[in-house]
Order: C-alpha cells, then structure tokens, then sequence
C-alpha cells in the first residue's frame, strides 16, 4: 500500500507533448480513476507510472520513493491490461505464478498463494487450461489474479473492462470495487467511459488534451463541475450549453435531468427565478424508465431527460423551463466556471429570453 | 448448376495435385524399389516395378562398405550442433532485430538480409582460409561454425517475433522478468511452429549437405553420411545401383522420420491462423 504523486509529469512523442505537466497526488488506498477521452494522455500517464514509458520531465513518486528510473518489476506494482495479455503459452497456473517465480518465491508457497487467489477469482477449477481455452470473463479473472497474487503497493489497471460484454461488464465493475475495499491497496484505473469512472472511482482525474481538468470526487465532479470540459464529459447525455449572444463573455450550461418541458396548453408562466425557452420537439428517444426530448430552440437544440410517462410528442410546441439554481455559467474564452455570487448573470439571461 | 462447377473445379484440383504429387514421389517410389532389387534386376530392359525377391543383404553391403556407424554419428553431431548454435545465436538476435531499437538496426539486418542471399559456394574458399588458419579443417568443426548464424533463422525467427503483442512483453516486465528470461521463457514458446520448421530445415539442409564436408574433410573419421554414400559409387566394378539406393534410404531415412512427427507444426507455421 502507498500513495502516489506525480510531480509536473510531461512526455512528449516525437516533439509532441501528450502529457503537458500534471500534477496529481493520488492517495494511499483510494480508487482513483483516470477518465478523459482518447489521446488525451491518459494511459500514457498511467503507462509512466508502471515504467512502460519514461518519464519526458518531472518526478514519480510511488510511496515516498522515486521510481523514475526504476525497472517495472521493481516498482512492487502490478497491471492489468485492456487485452489481458496473457502468456499464451502458458497454463492458467503458470500464468498466475510467472510473477512469483521470477522473484524467487519457493515453491512450496507459489503454490499456497496461487491456490489461494485462484479460490478468490474463481478459477480453481481452470488452472490447468491454457488461456485459449477460457472465455473472456474468465481471462479477464487471470489477468486479475496475475496482479493480486503479487500483492502489490498499486494496481494500475487500463481499460480492462472493454473488451468484455455489457453485462459481464456491470458484474466486473462491481466485483472490483470490492475487490478493492477487500485489499485495501491503490487502485489507479484507466478509462474513457464516464459511467465507469463515476460508479468505481472515489477520486476521478478528468484529463483533455494531456492536461488534468479536474481532480474531484464522483458527485462533486458531477455537481460543480470546474470547467466546460467536465461539465460536457460528466453527465449522461451531455450538459446543454447555451449563450446570450456571440459577443457575450460568458456562456450557461445545464443538465438534461435538470430541466422540464412545459406544454403551451398549461400556462408556462416564467418566474424570475427560472430559466424558459420556448422551441419545437424534434425528436426523441426512449430509454426506458426515462424519455429524452431534442427540442430545437432559438438558442439552438437542447436535451431534455424526462420520465417516460410524461414524454412529448414530436412536433409539439413546448418551453423548456430550468432553475435557476441549477445554471452554470462559464467564462466564454476558457471555459473556466464562473462560481455565481448572486444569480445576476442569469437573472439577465432570462430576462433576454423571454 | 454451380454445385456442378464446384465439383467440376475439386476434380480438377485433385488431378493437378496428384499429379504434383506422383512427380514428386516417383524418385523416392524409384528409390525404395530398387534397394531391395538384385544387380541384373536393376539393368534389366524394359525396367520392372517390384522386385522378385527383397533383398535385404543390400543394406548389409551399403552399411559395411565402410565406417558407416562413424558417418551416421558425424552427421548427427554436425546437423545437431549446427542446429543448436544456429538457435543460440538467431533467438537473441531475432529478438533485438524485432524489439528493440538502436542505431544501425535496419542497416544491421539488411547485412543479414544479404547473407541469406549469397550461396555457401561463393565464399567457400575465404571460409577454408580461415578454418585453415584456425587449424580445425579436417575437423567437425570446420562444418559446424561456418553455419552458426542462420541469416534465414534469423529472419524467419524476427518476424514471428514482432507478431508477438507489446503488452504480454510489457507484462512480463511487470512480472519481473529479466529481458533474457522474457526472450525464453515467453518469445520462444509463442514461436514453437516456426523453430521446428526452421530447425526442420536446417537440420535436413545440413544432414544432406555434401559440398561442405567434401572440401572440409579427407579423412573417413571426420566424414558424413552423403559422402559416405557417394563413395558407394566409386567402389570398384560397375555401379551398383541397388546398393548405393539401399545407402540412400539409409540417409533419408531418419528425416522421413523426423518429417512425419513435426508435419502438424510445418503447417501450422506457413498457414495463416487467426486466434
């Protein structure tokens, strides 16, 4: 078990610089995960961290020991890759033990902490078969064991949820988090995909671009979003981002969750403190349990998330209603948020809608 | 109507196999047939197929006609050795050529690329110079280093490795594994169907290899089975076919052997798999 901190971290690719300078303090025994689209730095950083990539500036520390030049095998971490990487010719068993035998662990207990980490995953009855041999979730377990039979200070672990089905995923993503609270070590996960990040994670690192965005815990990321970035990547379907005007500096952002549809038979009354815009539904989606309306307004086309039951037919003629409580506004040139101090810049906003 | 062309076209692929195939087989057929033949069989007019009796005392006469135990042991050792230090020397290699990059690598392996080109006849007589120089002609030696480094092993071994994904390699090296561990441990196995072809070839190569040796050697104790066999034909009085065809399935005997065992991984090395 350690901590992690990365100190001013850059790499740069042929010129090209894919980490720009993080910092990141990621604690003992947190599930932190980093999130962020592809080729925003992500894994490179993560593969940093593991020794794959070295280190272009700045310092790693794992624990209070700096690993910058330290040997992967060295660094007392394991990885879980997206593929499983496997060795192919290898037994289930002679996969798990790999690891051990390289350090030269006797035998005798190779075999008591194999066994023991294969009842824990659920492979027992697998360890003869070849990884040919299993299917995917049951890889996908090998892989894991390989890692946690070395019981080591971090597990890095990228995407290694991708290349399982939808369902199996769910389980796997529940199976970790316990996984996690069961060993009590550093867990930095890698993902793309925000519903992962936020269901797992206890700390979340939001990457664009090889710069962090935001360091936050899941609802806080959710909640008070720093930036536009975050704002539009946290948060299914994405936050609606309107604006006053092209010259006006800054621009509101709310969630689709947030807002309500108000047909024009009921009076939609605007009150000061809500947000309305009339506009036209253009279509829609089901969901299930919950509906979502693209309405087309005149500041252009926004999602609205509402129950299934109370969904609007396409072609109606509706105002989307908002608190204003639940506005967020952001500087137009850098995306920073405004922390609001007293509600004028929307009051303004919605005296000019309506 | 289309069932009728694919059967039409599988008809057509069988005669040309079998017809490929006959003319492969014949000479071996042609072989097998005449050792067991006596001496007027073998120049009888118009020629027969099988012979009246099966002579065994051919081998007999083949196999005492000289130290042939001493040829078979050299053989051995010379296509053996050859094999094993062609793998110790095209595994690491392979390995750098597929892995790692360092300056001069292309301009490396296109040096090696170059040897695989040039035929062992052309520089035989630099290579006597040298082994001469070394004092090993005459020995085993002399027909084991010159072939230590296979440019074709090295070449076939490279892209097999560079087949094999960064993240098993990366794995290995968060399991702690030294590089040369990986390279054994984890490379090799992954590439087992192309080592016993390349190791196939190289040992049927230099098992049926007769230029070599002739030039290297000029004593019965350090000579190999195909000299041997060649020198059944310069025994006194006419050829004797049926002899020196019985010494013959003498030499390609034990390669058939070893063929019929490594066929699956043969196959299994040229035909694209897809896991």
């Amino acid at each position: 078990m350690a901590r992690v901190v990365l100190n001013q971290i850059t790499k740069t690719f042929q010129n090209q610089k894919v980490v720009k300078g993080i910092d990141l303090m990621v604690p003992d025994g947190s599930f932190t995960v980093l999130v962020g689209p592809s080729g925003c730095g992500k894994s490179t950083t993560l593969r940093m961290i593991a020794g794959l990539e070295t280190v272009s500036s700045g310092e790693i520390l794992i624990g209070d020991q700096l690993v910058n030049d330290l040997a992967p095998g060295k660094r007392d971490i394991a990885m879980v890759f997206q593929n499983y990487a496997l060795y192919p010719t290898m037994s289930v068993y002679d996969n798990i033990a790999y690891g051990l035998r390289n350090r030269g662990t006797s035998k005798k207990e190779c075999q008591m902490l194999v066994e023991e980490i294969a009842e824990i995953v659920g492979l027992t009855p697998y360890l003869k078969r070849k990884p040919s041999q299993l299917s995917g979730g049951q890889r996908q377990r090998v892989a894991l064991a390989r890692a946690m039979v070395k019981k080591p200070k971090v597990f890095l672990m990228d995407e290694p949820l991708s290349n399982l089905d939808a369902k199996l995923r769910n389980q796997m993503r529940v199976e970790l988090t316990s996984l996690h609270k069961q060993l009590g070590s550093t867990f930095i996960y890698v993902t793309h995909d925000q519903v992962e990040a936020m269901t797992m994670g206890d700390q979340i690192v939001v990457m664009s671009e090889g710069d962090i965005m935001q360091v936050a815990a899941p609802l806080e990321l959710y909640q008070e979003p720093a930036n536009l970035f975050v704002a539009q990547f946290i948060g299914s379907p994405a936050m609606n981002i309107v604006s006053d005007d092209e010259k006006s500096k800054s621009v509101w952002g709310f969630r689709p969750e947030k807002a309500q549809l108000v047909t024009d038979a009921v009076s939609a009354a605007p009150t000061q403190d809500m947000l309305t815009l009339p506009g036209k539904v253009i279509s829609r989606e089901i969901l299930g349990s919950d509906c979502l309306c693209h309405v087309e307004t005149e500041k252009g086309r926004i999602v609205v998330k509402v129950d299934t039951e109370r969904a609007v037919n396409i072609g109606t003629n509706v105002h989307v209603t908002v608190p204003e409580t639940q506005i967020y506004e952001f500087d137009r040139a850098t995306g920073k948020r405004i922390i609001r101090t007293e509600g004028m810049q929307a009051h303004a906003m919605a005296g000019g809608v309506v | 109507m289309r069932q009728v062309g694919r059967t039409a076209w599988k008809s057509v692929e069988w005669v040309l196999l079998a017809a490929v195939g006959l003319v492969f087989l014949f000479p071996f057929l042609w072989m097998f047939l005449t050792a067991f033949k006596t001496m007027p069989e073998v120049y009888q007019f118009p020629p027969t197929w099988w012979p009246e009796s099966w002579q065994l005392q051919n081998f007999k006469i083949a196999w005492s006609s000289g130290p042939f135990l001493t040829y078979v042991l050299n053989s051995i050792v010379v296509a053996g050795g050859i094999l094993i230090l062609q793998f110790l020397v095209a595994v690491p290699a392979a390995y750098a050529f597929a892995r790692y990059r360092f300056a001069g690598r292309s301009w490396l392996f296109g040096l090696s690329l170059i040897a695989l080109m040039i035929p062992a006849q052309v520089i035989f007589l630099p290579v006597y110079v040298e082994m001469s120089h070394w004092g090993l002609v005459n020995t085993l030696w002399a027909l084991i280093l010159p072939f230590g480094a296979s440019a074709f092993g090295i070449f076939l071994l490279r892209q097999s490795f560079m087949q094999v994904p960064d993240e098993v390699i990366e794995a290995a090296r968060l399991d702690n594994a030294s590089e040369w561990k990986i390279m054994w441990t984890i490379m090799v196995p992954m590439a087992k169907p192309v080592l016993v072809t390349f190791g196939l070839f190289s040992f049927i190569y230099h098992w049926n290899d007769y230029f070599w040796p002739l030039i290297m050697t000029n004593s019965d104790s350090v000579r190999t089975l195909p000299i041997g066999i060649s020198m059944l034909k310069a025994a006194e009085g006419g050829k004797q076919w049926n002899v020196i065809m019985a010494g013959n399935m003498i030499l390609v005997l034990p390669i058939l052997v070893v063929f019929f065992f490594a066929q699956r991984h043969i196959i299994s090395a040229f035909v694209y798999q897809s896991k």
